[in-house]
């Protein structure tokens, strides 16, 4: 049991720090002018050339897998709802990372989805 | 621009699902994976699977360059409820009780994240130049 919660610590960090590193890296390429094509295609080409961007892949990579071993690990009624929680530490990581503004507002809107993601995932769970 | 990120994962999701159960269960052997890789490269639902979750990317990527990351990751979320619905006005789906208050949950949290300012950072000047 130490495993899968040292396990799912791991994906929450990943997904979290890969987003953020993602996030930062678009902000820092900065936002294409118009939402033409080829304004699109510029700036996907700028992003790439962005290191940030090659920090982000292999983390979500890495999340990506860290979440299918959990599943074959535990049962996906646990494994699904306590994936949600990756909003939280990514809010966390938002606001204590990338220094973003995260109200009262945000925060309950932060939580709603989560329990909100969890009830919609529970159901989605076939009968055995 | 969300909502097409939205539109374009749900769609990927649903068309990966549908390319890979016409493959069939994948053995997870040398033989099993190397003969799936070869069913999935011609697979055309997949391809068009593809086409979409790069979309989605493209979409992510761009919402990123400019919203909050606090912002855009619970408005992903809206994807449930537009899958739920979807399923019930395309497939027919009886949905459970259970299910619609997960869906309204995600909508009103999802409504509380929309009224706050999509963006509280601020923009370099450098970035404002090249955008």
């Amino acid at each position: 049991m130490i495993g899968t919660f040292l396990l799912l610590a791991f994906f929450l960090v990943a997904t979290a720090s890969g987003e953020i590193a993602m996030t930062y890296g678009m902000k820092a390429t900065g936002e294409p002018a118009r939402l033409r094509p080829k304004e699109i295609l510029q700036f996907l080409g700028r992003a790439v050339r962005n290191g940030w961007f090659w920090v982000g892949v292999p983390l979500m990579a890495a999340s990506f897998y860290a979440l299918l071993i959990l599943l074959s690990w535990q049962p996906i009624s646990f494994v699904i709802p306590a994936s949600a929680l990756s909003n939280v530490v990514g809010t966390l990581g938002a606001k204590y990372i990338l220094r973003e503004e995260v109200n009262a507002a945000r925060w309950a809107g932060v939580v709603l989805v989560c329990i909100g993601v969890a009830l919609v995932s529970l159901d989605s769970i076939p009968a055995r | 621009m969300v909502l097409a990120m939205v539109v374009c994962a749900n769609t990927g999701d649903l068309l990966l699902k549908r390319g890979m159960s016409s493959i069939g269960a994948v053995e997870f052997t040398a033989e099993g994976l190397s003969h799936a890789f070869r069913l999935t490269i011609f697979n055309p639902t997949i391809w068009m699977a593809i086409f979409f979750l790069l979309g989605f990317m493209i979409c992510y990527m761009t919402v990123l360059s400019w919203a909050d990351y606090s912002y855009v990751m619970p408005a992903g979320a809206f994807g449930y409820a537009v899958l739920t619905v979807c399923a019930v006005a395309f497939l027919h789906e009886s949905v459970s009780i259970r299910r619609w208050v997960g869906v309204l949950i995600i909508c009103v949290g999802v409504m509380l994240v929309g009224q706050t300012k999509p963006r509280t950072t601020e923009v370099p000047a450098s970035q404002k130049v090249a955008a």
